[in-house]
């Protein structure tokens, strides 16, 4: 461990928010529209933690222990993340299966604490969640695996600190396929479009928001700020796979891995401007779809 | 228009089997409701007291022939419903049997449709009591049991900036069984306000029935007076309304369309067609002044004129804004994300559509050729002809191009028109209105046929005023096109319909 070590964790921790600024205002080019400032988030964020909260009679322990095990869970999963060749924190063999289990957790708290709150709507986000959670695991776990027989290591920061372009030019089919696969997940954890649309107010048609409905003030900040850091960690991984390019300098690599971060969050911004998202019941398809691309990948690292 | 003395009540039987019969063989109900006339020898008794008999109005189209009929007959505290052999009539016994307190016996589903007292105090269909107040949505529904089927309800508050509805749906998982829809929340009593009329307050009331279709329902009261009091529209203001009409089409189906790509998630279309409805709004404010139109269209005539330089300024901005519409839309028709929820969703059958008697784009888009405008002309349309846009899908796909189609179509219509507009007044004085008569208004709004029916009694004063909104026929085709769907298509669903909540509520 050394002073480096803390870089990913200050960054994603300081940053997260701002990759959905990064977003709306692409969306916000391609409307015509001016957009919300790049800082929406932090101050929406500043926002809520000012507000009281409001708890249904209804509701019991586990409503008001979801945003905090949510952002708890989150945060471990942060200390996991390397960023481009900066290794993280906290590295040790398989920590990424400790990484996916930690999503597992936090979608788990999201899930019971929107059925306690017993209204129709949430039942039927928390059910989408999960059926669409339980396709898109197996696409992350393969993917992951792929990497494990690709780079030979075991945890995140050694494979990303392995990785390099020789990778690419030797089994460029493999990591494209895997970066392929990751980003869906990434879309599909984080609730953009093509599989639910953040920006929707329908709540018949929405999945992670529709969860959410009932939380508010500094409980609802959790949550926003537990999305960013989720779509910076999975993000950061789909980097990490797709860019495993070494200058030599840290400095740079760092720069490099940042640039990266922005440029993956100018993308989704294009992808949610030229696309409808899909109808629910296609959504499997491409998530099937995601997996079976992962397969095809470890298929070939299986030589 | 009939002088009330020629339509001379029949024996309800008589009235029950014309209607049943009329419509069996392919006509429409525009129109079934009651009213209470005053006695034609009493002078000088308050037009808004009600005694006396109940007497029943039906208005019947033969939409190919482009006849209208009206029959009428008197029924006493209860008569055997139309709806089990006329669906069509649904909606319409609801409303007759809510206004006046009588029963249509053997009605399948009988409930108040806008929750408010019966107009004849002290009779009530439901034989609730008066001490109790009445609440709208209070009622009864439509329940499935089961042990994994759910009832979800929407509304009447929304997440969105939405008019208030209710809506309960039965649903096996994300299958939608039945869509129950309650509406009321909106009932302003405009129908009771307009009696004794017209006076100072009957247009502005007309041109907020639904704020939407200013234009459209200004037109059909304005058309309803000019018949009763004989009086002819000059060349000038007849073309104008045609074109204030079309504007307000156009405005409405652009904004429409980038709804429903608003409501799939395909950003470029639904925020090019917001800006493009501003541009067609503010057309119409460039005719008189107002975004929606208020205050163009009055009896006699329009009160604003268009001069040269902004006959021209019309055809410029109008020419721009048919490119970038066209732009937009085209973007719609070339997304295959888009085009796999538009055609698979939200279908109505033609014959569902012909059953339940819809109107307007929605009948239009299930392959039924309806249209006012073509069929029971009125204005410049008896000589400048629209042709009528049919699709046959009945989906959500076949709505939005109707309304595409008719985007087209209004655009080159005011084009011809705005090269040919006849020279002259745009008003003349309208007299007063026939003593003793019924006359019947039919315009084609944005949404679809607009009905009024407005009685007069002896000193020329309204009656009884009857508004049919397109939507009041719609509202069912928007539950049954939700049957066997995903409860997540219907958003889109209701935004291919776009219907009214106030011009039901009235």
């Amino acid at each position: 461990m050394n002073a480096f070590s803390f870089i990913p964790l200050l960054l994603a921790l300081v940053l997260s928010p701002l990759m959905l600024g990064v977003i709306n205002r692409t969306k916000a080019f391609f409307a015509g529209r001016h957009g919300q400032p790049l800082l929406q988030t932090y101050f929406d964020l500043f926002k809520l933690l000012q507000k009281g909260v409001i708890y249904s009679r209804t509701t019991t322990w586990i409503f008001r222990a979801g945003p905090m095990i949510g952002l708890a869970a989150i945060l471990t999963a942060a200390l996991l993340m390397p960023l481009g060749k900066c290794p993280a924190l906290l590295a040790f063999p398989a920590d990424f299966l400790l990484f996916a289990g930690l999503l597992g957790l936090m979608r788990f708290f999201t899930v019971v604490a929107a059925l306690d709150t017993g209204s129709s709507f949430e039942g039927m986000g928390a059910s989408r969640e999960v059926f669409f959670s339980a396709l898109t695991e197996p696409a992350l776990f393969i993917a992951l695996a792929t990497l494990v027989r690709e780079t030979g290591r075991l945890s995140l920061s050694t494979m990303f600190g392995q990785a390099s372009n020789a990778h690419w030019l030797h089994s460029g089919p493999v990591l494209g396929l895997v970066v392929l696969a990751l980003v869906i997940v990434l879309l599909a954890e984080n609730s953009r479009i093509p599989v639910d649309d953040p920006n929707t107010h329908l709540e018949l048609t929405m999945i992670h928001e529709v969860m959410v409905l009932d939380h508010s003030g500094p409980d609802f900040a959790f949550i926003l700020y537990t999305s960013a850091l989720k779509l910076w960690l999975l993000g950061a991984l789909a980097l990490g796979v797709a860019l495993p390019f070494s200058s030599g300098n840290p400095w740079l690599n760092l720069a490099m891995a940042l640039g990266g971060m922005f440029g993956l969050a100018v993308a989704i911004g294009v992808i949610e401007s030229v696309m409808a998202r899909l109808r629910l019941r296609v959504v499997p398809q491409l998530l099937i779809g995601a997996g079976a691309v992962a397969t095809v990948a470890l298929i070939l690292t299986l030589k | 228009m009939i002088d009330l003395a020629n339509l001379p009540p029949v024996a309800f039987e008589e009235f029950r089997n014309m209607i049943v019969s009329a419509v069996k063989a392919g006509a429409r109900l525009n129109a079934l409701f009651g009213a209470v006339l005053p006695k034609a020898g009493a002078p000088g008794s308050d037009a808004k007291q009600v005694t006396g008999d109940l007497r029943l109005f039906a208005v019947l189209a033969q939409d190919s022939a482009g006849t209208l009929n009206v029959t009428s007959t008197l029924v006493g505290d209860a008569y055997p419903a139309l709806t089990p052999d006329c669906p069509q009539a649904h909606w319409f016994e609801r409303e007759i049997a809510e206004q006046w307190g009588v029963k249509p016996e053997g009605h399948p589903w009988l409930k108040p449709i806008r929750f408010h007292r019966s107009y004849r105090e002290g009779r009530d269909a439901w034989t609730r009591s008066a001490e109790i107040a009445i609440q709208p949505g209070v009622v009864n529904f439509f329940t499935m049991t089961g042990d994994e089927v759910h009832e979800v309800s929407v509304g009447p508050v929304h997440a969105g900036i939405i008019e208030p509805g209710h809506f309960r749906f039965q649903c096996h998982g994300e299958k939608v069984y039945h869509l129950e829809i309650s509406l009321g929340y909106q009932h302003r009593g405009v129908e009771r306000a307009l009696v004794g009329g017209p006076d100072k307050r009957t247009i502005p009331y007309m041109e907020t029935l639904a704020g939407d279709t200013t234009i459209g329902y200004a037109l059909a009261y304005c058309e309803a007076v000019e018949a009763l009091a004989g009086c002819r529209v000059p060349a000038r203001a007849q073309t104008l309304r045609a074109i204030a009409l079309e504007l307000e089409r156009l405005a409405n189906h652009t904004g429409d369309i980038g709804a429903l790509a608003g409501d799939v998630g395909y950003l470029p279309t639904a925020n090019f067609c917001g800006r493009i409805r501003g541009d067609f709004l503010n057309m119409t404010a460039l005719i008189c002044g107002n975004r929606f139109g208020r205050g163009l269209v009055r009896p006699g005539g329009i009160l604003f004129d268009l001069d040269e330089t902004r006959r021209m300024e019309l055809s410029k901005r109008l020419r721009q804004a048919g490119e970038d519409v066209s732009n937009a839309i085209e973007l719609l028709w070339e997304a295959p994300s888009v085009r796999s929820w538009f055609d698979n969703t939200g279908t109505v059958s033609r014959e569902t559509a012909l059953e339940l008697g819809l109107v307007g784009v929605a009948a239009r888009a299930s392959g039924i050729e309806r249209d006012v405008r073509a069929q029971f002309p009125s204005g410049i349309y008896r000589f400048a002809h629209i042709p009528v846009s049919l699709y046959h899908t009945g989906n959500v796909f076949s709505r939005a191009h109707v309304r595409w189609m008719e985007i087209q179509r209004s655009i080159a219509f005011i084009f011809d028109q705005l090269k040919v507009l006849p020279e002259g007044p745009v008003r003349t004085p309208t007299g007063p209105l026939a003593a003793n008569c019924a006359v019947v208004s039919l315009t084609e709004g944005w949404r679809g046929e607009i009905c009024h029916v407005a009685l007069t009694d002896a000193a020329g004063r309204f009656a009884h005023y009857k508004v049919v909104d397109p939507s009041f026929h719609n509202w069912m085709g928007l539950a049954l096109a939700l049957r066997d769907q995903q409860i997540s298509d219907f958003p889109l669903c209701n935004k291919s319909f776009n219907l009214s909540y106030c011009g039901h509520d009235l």
